[in-house]
């Protein structure tokens, strides 16, 4: 295979994965790595520089977007990226020092559990709880526009969705992943963010994660430009297309699709890993 | 005396000039990104990628400085990764201009933790790891 129909093949397959992705919120980037790595048998190092590059496109494209509307809470993301970024370089750093096999492991368990949580629903907390005392004091709670106007809410467990997002953090350093579940997760569980404000704060907050780990990715060399051009360009595509028909078309079986496949490649990371593949 | 700042306002303001930065920047990043590669595929047709072995990128495609002199000579692969350094740039660009956002708003405790995190981006992207 040259070059050109390689990178055309590899540009098809992240164009897919970023639509898919943005349809289904699981966001492109959590497959990225899978693909490359046991489709086109690529090394894992450069497969998470890319991967983490295409997290950057997408995040920043839809964050765009998003931020507009006026969901995300711009305090909370700030002073949890302390948190996420400083989990990132952290991640980042240990990840050389760690074998492939055990990354792939861990990799399949990070992408088995996204999967879940993007399959099931959320429950939504009341948003009219009394704000804990640091949350008080770092000014968290907010507003954000529903049919009725404008609805407040106060932030919770402070504390606890903090140290989520420097876990969410070493994920996204030692993966390459956005680890957008994670983030969720920490905000609207932790937190009791209402759901829209959770996940678009989520989203506001992956670009800056993902860069933290890039520069260290870029300065050990795992980001080769030839393989990162069609990823890039495709995740980039294909989430710009998938947020513009996402209103017109039904996800849930598209959702229902994407998961069984998103377990299906978690699987055969974690069995390659096991019998040393990497 | 000045008239009271209108918060909301002020957030709305804040947002939409976020949302236009980061898109300009993945625009401009993806058009540099593109350009490259079409430099790339025409001059090297026949090349045949292999990345089932890792070796370490060159040290001229790992550092800022070793980006930015392949791009002006405009190498097609120094073009690229000015391109993914571009992008990288995006995000933190936007925690640059949220400093500024909240220096104006006189939250001194937002700008400093605007600062730490800023902070920590310039460590991840100018030191050598």
């Amino acid at each position: 295979m040259n070059v050109a129909e390689f990178s055309a093949l590899v540009f098809l397959a992240a164009l897919v994965a970023g639509f898919l992705g943005a349809l289904t919120g699981l966001g492109g980037g959590v497959v990225i790595v899978p693909v490359l790595s046991l489709l086109f048998g690529v090394d894992m190092r450069y497969a998470i520089g890319a991967s983490l590059i295409a997290v950057i496109a997408t995040s920043s494209g839809s964050a765009a977007a998003y931020v507009k509307d006026g969901y995300s809470n711009i305090r909370v993301g700030m002073f949890l990226e302390i948190a996420t970024v400083l989990g990132a370089l952290s991640g980042a750093l240990v990840a050389v020092h760690i074998s492939l096999s055990v990354l792939a492991i861990v990799f399949g368990v990070v992408l088995l559990y996204s999967a879940y949580i993007s399959a099931r629903k959320q429950p939504e907390f009341p948003a009219t709880e009394s704000p804990d005392r640091i949350a008080t004091l770092l000014k968290l709670g907010g507003t954000f526009p529903t049919p009725q106007g404008l609805r407040s809410y106060n932030v919770q467990g402070v504390p606890a969705g903090f140290s989520l997002m420097f876990g969410a953090g070493i994920l996204s350093g030692l993966l390459g992943i956005g680890s957008g579940a994670v983030k969720v997760i920490a905000m609207d569980r932790a937190m009791h963010l209402p759901f829209k404000v959770s996940t678009t704060t989520s989203n506001f907050m992956i670009g800056v994660t993902a860069a933290a780990s890039a520069g260290i990715y870029l300065s050990r060399g795992y980001i080769d430009p030839i393989l990162t051009m069609p990823v890039m360009l495709g995740v980039l595509t294909g989430a710009l297309a998938g947020t513009k028909v996402l209103t017109k078309v039904r996800v849930g079986p598209l959702r229902i699709l994407f998961g069984i496949v998103v377990a299906f490649l978690a699987l055969e990371m974690m069995y390659n890993g096991f019998t040393g593949r990497f | 005396m000045k008239p009271k700042h209108n918060w909301a306002d002020d957030q709305m303001r804040v947002e939409g000039i976020i949302g236009t930065l980061l898109r300009t920047g993945v625009l401009v990043a993806a058009a540099i990104v593109l350009a490259g590669g079409v430099l790339y595929l025409a001059g090297h047709p026949t090349a045949r990628p292999s990345y089932h072995q890792f070796n370490s990128e060159p040290a001229e495609f790992r550092s800022v400085m070793g980006i930015f002199r392949d791009a002006i000579a405009l190498h097609s692969l120094g073009l690229i990764q000015l391109g993914i350094l571009f992008l990288i740039a995006t995000p933190i660009s936007r925690v640059a201009f949220t400093v500024f956002a909240f220096a104006e708003e006189r939250d001194w405790m937002y700008v400093s933790i605007t600062l730490v995190v800023l902070a920590l981006l310039l460590y991840s992207v100018f030191a050598r790891h």
